[in-house]
């Protein structure tokens, strides 16, 4: 009994067992399912897209980086196809083996591989970088022979940016350069990511800089259905890219040649521009550099070279460098003073050679000075005296709210980058600049010197040129630039960009002829007169000397010491003197006057413009003549010395 | 032979057959053959062809053990038991190292996995012991059978392998669970599991560990470990309700599913059948179970008993340790899909299983007679 009742419980207990087992199975189950509802039903959408993701690889397809040409469709900036060697950092495990390997096949020079290990350095992940660029058809046949000793190393057809005026006009083109972590931040920043992807070159500099979104076009795609491997299985879908656009310059390529051919190496920069659009027609900084250096990584001598050359190549001096006006200030304070009602033409004044300030003698250049002079004859003598006494009626408020009007010591506007604003002295700029309170005081015997375009003050050539052509222009505005029409490789379609005025400032037409009358006659038979001797038409101009005050931001080097304290030679000028059609700031750095060097420059880009009469030789400077109204520091050492090569 | 006699003995043959657990086994086996073949054809080769054959030979190893009666089963129980204790001792100081484990041993002319015998052997063996004790099955008994159980998973465990280590335990827990282990020290048995575990923990390898830890956060390490899983759980979950249709998986055809057609197959099958045909799996492995606790439930014999339920719960495990493992709720621990899965010894030692539930459910009325 006992052992059957036994066998009755533990069959019992065994039955209760196996339910519990089965429950549990629903527990397991239930517990699976519901995991599996939560994949395949809640989350469907976001594993799809993953698994979407994992099949589908989006190979970008560079689109053609649009042209660069100028105003009558010279090209300045083209691609062209060319073979190169290509390493794939992620895929090669020492690298300096595989180059030395790599260098039994194809010629690489030991700055190749600097270059190699600059570009390394900057590079973003997986993708290759060239060893060699511009392969000869001999090297991509040997190579193509050996590749498979190769893994990670391919040769590559790729499009290359291409200058082909060298270094005609590179300030202002720019360049295209590999793709670095400041950039790729950049093209974060702005959005402009997926665009990039797999653009390897970018603008650097210039209209190439500034105008990247328009040259760059919109990268196409493959989609490729791909394996876990990476191997593309087949095609799903193609987007082709869409071109970049073209862009049209206002810069003349051959006026831009013949005003760099004026510089002849010298430092100095030159802006010329139309005063009626604001068209840029020739935008010089010299010494200039070349561009096509750049486009593959720039190779390390190359780099060194151009970094400590002592002229600077690759400063913009058009329009970053600041230089006092010198007299080319004083057309603009008699400006100053007609519009403010502080003088009238007739107005005159008697120059004794000096002017009593407080306790400062302020000194003419001319000994004796000019005697009785009125506004005209101000301008055409460049008398000093008169512009002191000026200054002191305008004052220093008077002098720099006209100054800002017409467009000093603001930017304006160019659609290049790097501009800068150069300096309009007021007593709020002062308060501003200086730390210590007697500093910060402006004190009135500063406003005289300021008058001559001295002291305080300094401005870029492209804000002369810029001041210049807006008071000619009788006071409309228009804003420097240089892209004159973006234009669509597909449809032709072309987009101008606007040379509507900007804004007008309120000058009297009367004083705007005064003046233009007056920088006529300079022309003729003032201070430039010898350099616009049998001209066909009619110019003005003005001639500046800036000083080099000090030696502060430049090397000491004992050779050039005497040069470089030398002055800046300024000249201002348009043409013809009724409806202008170009406006020119010159400035030659320590050169001495304006008239010996700068204003002879002007010339030639006159004659080209407006004649299209081009000169063989180059400029012969004239033996410089003691010149009044161009200094104030009488005993100063002079640039009467002439610069090498410079006499006939 | 006379065409009577053959009819006869094919009637025989017949006899021994259940026919619910064949629909099941037949209809999860075709599935199986078209999942390998989705997951295979595009690489080529002959897998589908090997699997073919594999399930012949196992479905003759089925049919075979369901003509062996359970009291002549019961005298393989400890012959086989030493067997593979032996075999497991034998790999502990011969084994030949695979993949960083020791777990196979070599005659030469083929190599054995002797923990794979164990997966039979083992339930077997301690459903016979407590048949044999029968009479008087108390505290002594369990602690002996959970001695009996202890040994080979030592020598599994040292190999290492800790996935058929885990899935020998279990079988053998079931066997000592349905043998009517009392639930005090069941509790007991979980809590000391819950204290060893940091103990567990520092022994363990670091390829184990760092499973575990990618179960926890698979993406801590996505193209190491944790791959698998962030692949499998993106197939299944991209195949959604329907799922992507026969052939049509792109996680598998394009091959970022890893171990597609042997452990990690039930995420090619989840993709293209979807949710609807994953419920379908488990209802099928959940039919299986139950009838092979139905089976246990009417079995004469407290061996035939215990084994029957023992191995009914084995398939459950397998079943929910493989999809829960690939859908990622439990770590990976290498558990093929029972029928589904490509590999003959696995498809033959689960058949032998199915054989040996028959062989008990259909020798019950001979006994009763």
């Amino acid at each position: 009994m006992n052992n059957f009742q036994d066998t009755q419980d533990e069959g019992e207990r065994f039955r209760h067992r196996l339910l519990m087992a089965i429950f549990v199975m629903i527990f397991f189950f239930c517990l699976l399912f519901a995991n599996l509802f939560r994949l395949q039903v809640l989350r469907t959408d976001y594993y799809s897209t993953l698994a979407e993701g994992n099949r589908i690889s989006l190979i970008p397809i560079l689109p053609n980086r649009g042209t660069i040409m100028d105003r009558n469709g010279v090209v300045l900036a083209r691609n062209y196809s060319a073979f190169t060697l290509e390493i794939t950092p992620s895929q090669i495990d020492n690298l300096e083996q595989t180059i030395d390997r790599l260098a039994e096949v194809v010629h690489i020079e030991h700055k190749d591989r600097r270059r190699f290990n600059r570009l390394l350095q900057e590079s973003r992940n997986f993708e290759t970088i060239p060893i060699r660029t511009q392969l000869t058809d001999e090297e991509v046949a040997r190579f193509s022979a050996r590749r498979f000793l190769f893994p990670g190393v391919d040769i590559k057809a790729r499009l290359f940016r291409q200058y082909p005026e060298g270094t005609l006009a590179a300030h202002a083109i720019g360049f295209i350069s590999r793709i670095n972590e400041a950039d790729e931040k950049w093209i974060k920043q702005v959005d402009k990511e997926s665009n990039y992807k797999g653009t390897e070159h970018i603008g650097k500099v210039g209209v190439e800089q500034r105008y990247e979104f328009e040259l760059h076009g919109i990268t196409g795609y493959e989609q490729l259905e791909v394996d876990a491997y990476g191997q593309a299985v087949q095609l799903l879908a193609r987007t082709s890219p869409t071109p970049g656009n073209n862009l049209r310059l206002t810069l003349d390529a051959g006026l831009q040649k013949v005003a760099e051919d004026s510089f002849a190496g010298r430092r100095g920069s030159l802006v010329a521009l139309n005063p009626q659009s604001g068209a840029i027609l020739a935008l010089v900084a010299s010494p200039s550099f070349n561009p096509n250096l750049f486009v593959d990584g720039i190779r390390f001598d190359d780099w060194d070279e151009l970094n400590n050359n002592p002229n600077k190549p690759m400063l913009n001096r058009a329009i970053y460098s600041a230089y006092p006006p010198g007299s080319t200030f004083k057309p603009l304070m008699a400006m100053a003073a007609l519009t403010q009602g502080k003088r009238r033409p007739e107005q005159t004044i008697n120059d004794p050679g000096y002017f009593n300030f407080g306790n400062n003698v302020f000194m003419d250049d001319k000994v004796g000075g000019h005697g009785v002079v009125d506004m005209m004859r101000s301008i055409v003598v460049s008398c000093n005296t008169y512009y002191y006494t000026l200054a002191a009626d305008l004052g220093i408020d008077g002098i720099s709210r006209f100054m800002g009007s017409v467009g000093l010591g603001s930017e304006v506007g160019i659609d290049i980058n790097g501009e800068s604003k150069g300096i309009l002295p007021s007593q709020e700029w002062k308060r501003e600049r200086f730390r210590r309170p007697e500093q910060q005081k402006w004190y009135a015997g500063e406003t005289i010197s300021i008058g001559i375009g001295q002291g305080y003050n300094a401005y870029t050539p492209l804000q002369m040129a810029h001041a210049y052509a807006n008071i000619i222009n009788y006071g409309r505005v228009y804003r420097p630039h240089l892209v004159e029409a973006i234009i669509n490789p597909n449809t032709g379609e072309v987009r101008k960009i606007e040379s509507e005025p900007v804004r007008q400032v309120p000058l009297d037409a009367n004083h705007v002829n005064f003046i233009k009358r007056a920088m006529a006659r300079v022309n003729k038979e003032g201070t430039a007169a010898r350099s616009f001797i049998d001209a066909p038409y009619e110019s003005g101009g003005k001639t500046g000397t800036a000083q080099v005050y000090s030696l502060r931001g430049q090397k000491y080097d004992a050779d050039r010491v005497p040069e470089e304290l030398r002055d800046h030679a300024w000249f201002i000028a348009f043409a013809p003197v009724e409806e202008p059609q170009i406006v020119v700031a010159v400035l030659v750095e320590n050169s001495g006057f304006g008239s010996q060097f700068a204003a002879p420059i002007a010339r030639r880009v006159f004659d080209y413009y407006l004649l299209g009469k081009q000169y063989d030789k180059p400029i012969e400077v004239v033996k410089a003549v003691e010149q009044p109204g161009e200094n104030v520091r009488v005993t100063a050492p002079r640039g009467a010395e002439i610069l090498e090569g410079d006499t006939p | 032979m006379t065409p009577a006699l053959i009819k006869y003995r094919l009637l025989k043959l017949r006899a021994h057959l259940d026919m619910p657990l064949l629909v099941i086994v037949c209809i999860l086996m075709v599935a199986g053959l078209m999942t390998v073949y989705s997951a295979t054809y595009t690489s080529g080769g002959t897998r589908l062809n090997n699997q073919a054959v594999s399930m012949i030979l196992a479905f003759m190893v089925m049919v075979a053990a369901a003509q062996v009666s359970p009291q002549n089963l019961m005298r393989f129980a400890v012959p086989l038991y030493l067997l593979s204790l032996v075999l497991l001792i034998g790999v502990a100081l011969f084994g030949v190292v695979v993949n960083g484990s020791r777990r196979w041993i070599s005659f030469g002319f083929t190599r054995i996995q002797p923990s794979e015998v164990m997966k039979i052997a083992m339930p077997m063996m301690l459903a016979w012991y407590f048949h044999k004790s029968e009479e008087a099955i108390n505290a002594k008994s369990f602690a002996i059978a959970t001695f009996i159980l202890l040994i080979p998973i030592a020598l599994i465990l040292k190999q290492p392998d800790l996935g058929t280590s885990l899935l020998i335990g279990a079988a053998g827990f079931f066997v000592i669970f349905f043998a009517g282990l009392p639930w005090k020290a069941m509790i007991a048995l979980a809590a000391s599991a819950g204290a060893a575990f940091p103990f567990i923990w520092e022994r363990m390898h670091d390829y184990q560990r760092r499973r575990i830890m990618t179960l926890l956060d698979p993406t801590s390490d996505p193209l190491g470990a944790g791959y698998h899983i962030i692949q499998s759980t993106i197939a299944i979950g991209s195949g959604g309700t329907f799922g992507k249709g026969w052939l049509n998986g792109t996680q598998s055809h394009l091959k970022f599913i890893p171990e597609r057609h042997t452990d990690f197959i039930f995420a090619v099958f989840s993709e293209e059948w979807g949710l609807v045909g994953s419920a379908f799996l488990i209802f099928l492995f959940f039919c299986l179970s139950v009838r092979g606790l139905m089976i246990a439930a009417n079995a004469p014999s407290l061996f035939s008993r215990l084994l029957a339920a023992s191995i009914s719960m084995i398939l459950f495990t397998y079943a929910f340790v493989n999809m829960g493992m690939v859908s990622g709720i439990l770590p990976v621990v290498g558990v093929p899909l029972p029928f589904i899965s490509y590999g003959g010894t696995a498809l033959v030692t689960l058949m032998l299983g199915v054989g040996i539930l028959m062989s008990i459910h259909t020798h019950r009325v001979l006994i009763k007679k």
